[in-house]
């Protein structure tokens, strides 16, 4: 960072849009499945026709306020909906169904653990302002140019239209890109504990909008904010607010002004490009739906679902390093999938040691689950296996070689690593007698080697060893067949 | 009352998507605060001990259950529209305003 840009500090905050994983729309019966044939889920209460009653579902009131509680925030005693009015072709009503003034939660943090390559990683508490419910909007083709500058008319496809979101809107406690995309990802790694949605941004399940502006120092007012659309990955989020904060802050170096605006990020040209919209014309007009009753949600309500939270990433983290004595990185890396969190924590509780099961999960496992692209609970080698195949090598029975050895065929087909270690004679020979039977051979079939070493040539070690190995097929205790040999060898 | 001004009629119409040509301003200007002023009789009712509301019905919690019903009205909703393109809604082009 040059000297000029340190003198600024970015304000960011971030709007998430989660969809939320029901199986039909959030006001009216029709399916929620992706990637289905244009307006095949589409129904007269999407289509906003007269006649027709919006009415809430039942489950995406329980994902919002479970998603709540696991930001902390305060879930509402009293809450409603209300219409938002702009004309957009996207909106089939010509306004969206959204909470306005009285939004299902208010007032949470979450904890992020911001962590890059070649920097110390740190924690930093982010507030969050809200929660709140509301409908999707349709999606747009536009016609005669991928872009909607161009095109000669576009076509609409309402299937997404009324897909239950879940919109979570941070402070401006976000200071570098890089914590932008590690808020993000936190958001995503918690909506996905929760299973309330798989926060797949290629589908648009999660879609972040980021407010940003730069100002001199960390005590001086706001500068203008601009709005930037259109990352679909992490790595796009950050680089989108490195990009823009250097923008802004050019901008002010140069006696000119940022203005007020939204702006696209572009992922081929790696910046981002005014929308060139008109700002300060929207004009809402919110009023409460009539259509829609107001939302309570009872004490007991919420308590029933509280206790239905699993342990969340951030407590696991903490847990990992304080109770099982792992690093914050390996932490990190096991806690960031639910369902290999738990393979861990099986496998640990089966008494194996914790550091040795991260190692082997994080390493030939990990990366046959990723190259399979299957799922930790479709894995057939069961977290009890791994426990046993890593005793078998903490109990001296079988080298680490020999369960790089086994592990394919565990990963591939299952079964007890005892049982194929015996099957297969792969055991470990650690019966000293007979490893003193195996040298005493070996020197007497190499007596130039012996008598070089003798001579005080120490490098030889090496060789009598390979060839212990060697005649062994790798299943000789390597400690005690060391210690073996250099008695003899002395001797 | 608030006297009703044209650009306050220009506003309400852009909002509208309403097209008024500049002649008709004033006698929408003139009728909208009659409009208005016939509804501000309801300041007069004394509300002091009423509870506010957003609706007529008091409900509460109104919700469904999460399951999937299907219709088979999509031939006929795309039909309804102004244009259709297959299995598209057609819309003209889109300024962005």
């Amino acid at each position: 960072m040059s000297e000029v840009e340190a003198a600024w500090e970015a304000v960011i905050g971030l709007e998430t849009h989660i969809q939320l994983g029901t199986d039909s729309k959030i006001f009216s019966p029709a399916s929620t499945i992706f990637g289905e044939d244009p307006n095949t889920h589409i129904d007269p209460i999407v289509c906003g026709l007269p006649g027709t009653l919006p009415v809430l579902n039942q489950k995406v009131l329980e994902f919002a306020v479970k998603a709540a509680m696991a930001l902390n925030l305060k879930i509402a005693k009293h809450s409603k909906f209300d219409r938002k009015q702009y004309f957009y072709p996207d909106l089939p009503k010509n306004y969206q169904i959204s909470q306005f003034d009285q939004p299902i939660a208010e007032d949470g943090w979450i904890e992020v653990e911001v962590a890059e390559k070649g920097k110390d990683s740190y924690l930093k508490k982010v507030g969050i302002e809200r929660l709140h419910m509301e409908e999707d909007a349709g999606k747009l083709v536009h016609a005669g140019s991928d872009r909607l500058a161009g095109s000669t008319h576009s076509l609409v496809d309402y299937n997404r239209a009324g897909v239950a979101l879940a919109e979570i809107v941070s402070m401006p406690d976000l200071r570098t890109g890089r914590e932008a995309s590690e808020y993000a990802s936190e958001i995503r790694r918690i909506v996905r504990y929760l299973g309330v949605s798989d926060g797949n941004m290629q589908e648009g399940s999660l879609r972040c909008d980021v407010n940003i502006s730069v100002r001199r120092g960390s005590e001086a007012p706001f500068g203008t904010k601009v709005e930037i659309k259109n990352m679909n990955s992490f790595s796009a989020i950050q680089k989108a607010c490195e990009y823009e904060i250097q923008r802004q802050i050019k901008l002010y170096e140069s006696g000119e002004k940022v203005v007020q605006e939204t702006r696209l990020w572009d992922e081929n040209k790696q910046n981002t490009r005014s929308m060139r919209s008109k700002e300060g014309s929207s004009d809402y007009r919110y009023f409460p739906d009539p259509d829609l009753g107001p939302i309570e949600v009872s004490h007991q309500t919420c308590e029933a679902w509280r206790a239905e939270l699993p342990e969340l990433p951030v407590a696991k983290r903490h847990r990992y390093v304080s109770e099982f004595g792992l690093s914050s990185y390996d932490a990190r890396v096991l806690t960031d999938e639910r369902q290999m969190a738990e393979y861990f924590e099986d496998a640990v509780s089966q008494a194996s040691d914790p550091k040795a099961v991260a190692n082997w999960i994080q390493g030939d496992i990990a990366a046959h689950v990723n190259a399979k692209r299957i799922s930790y609970s479709a894995l057939p080698l069961t977290p009890e296996n791994l426990a046993e195949m890593i005793k078998l090598i903490e109990v001296g029975k079988i080298s680490g070689k020999i369960a790089k050895e086994i592990l394919p065929e565990l990963l591939e087909k299952g079964g007890s690593p005892t049982l194929i270690v015996e099957q297969r004679g792969l055991g470990m020979i650690s019966d000293p007698q007979l490893i003193e039977e195996l040298v005493d051979e070996l020197l007497s079939a190499h007596p130039n080697e012996v008598a070089s070493f003798r001579g005080g040539k120490n490098k030889l070690q090496g060789f009598f060893v390979g060839q212990l190995m060697k005649k062994t097929g790798g299943k000789v205790d390597p400690k005690l067949a060391n210690q073996i040999l250099i008695k003899k060898l002395k001797g | 009352m608030k006297k009703i001004s044209a650009e306050d009629v220009r506003k309400v119409a852009e909002l509208a998507r309403l097209d008024l040509p500049d002649q008709d301003i004033s006698t929408y200007a003139c009728q909208l605060e009659k409009i208005i002023t016939y509804v501000a009789q309801l300041e007069k009712i004394e509300t002091v001990d009423v509870i506010p509301t957003t609706r007529a019905l008091e409900v509460l919690n109104v919700t469904r259950d999460d399951n999937v019903k299907s219709t088979s009205v999509r031939e006929e909703l795309l039909e309804l529209a102004p244009h259709r393109e297959g299995d598209f809604f057609r819309v003209p082009q889109i300024l962005a305003d």
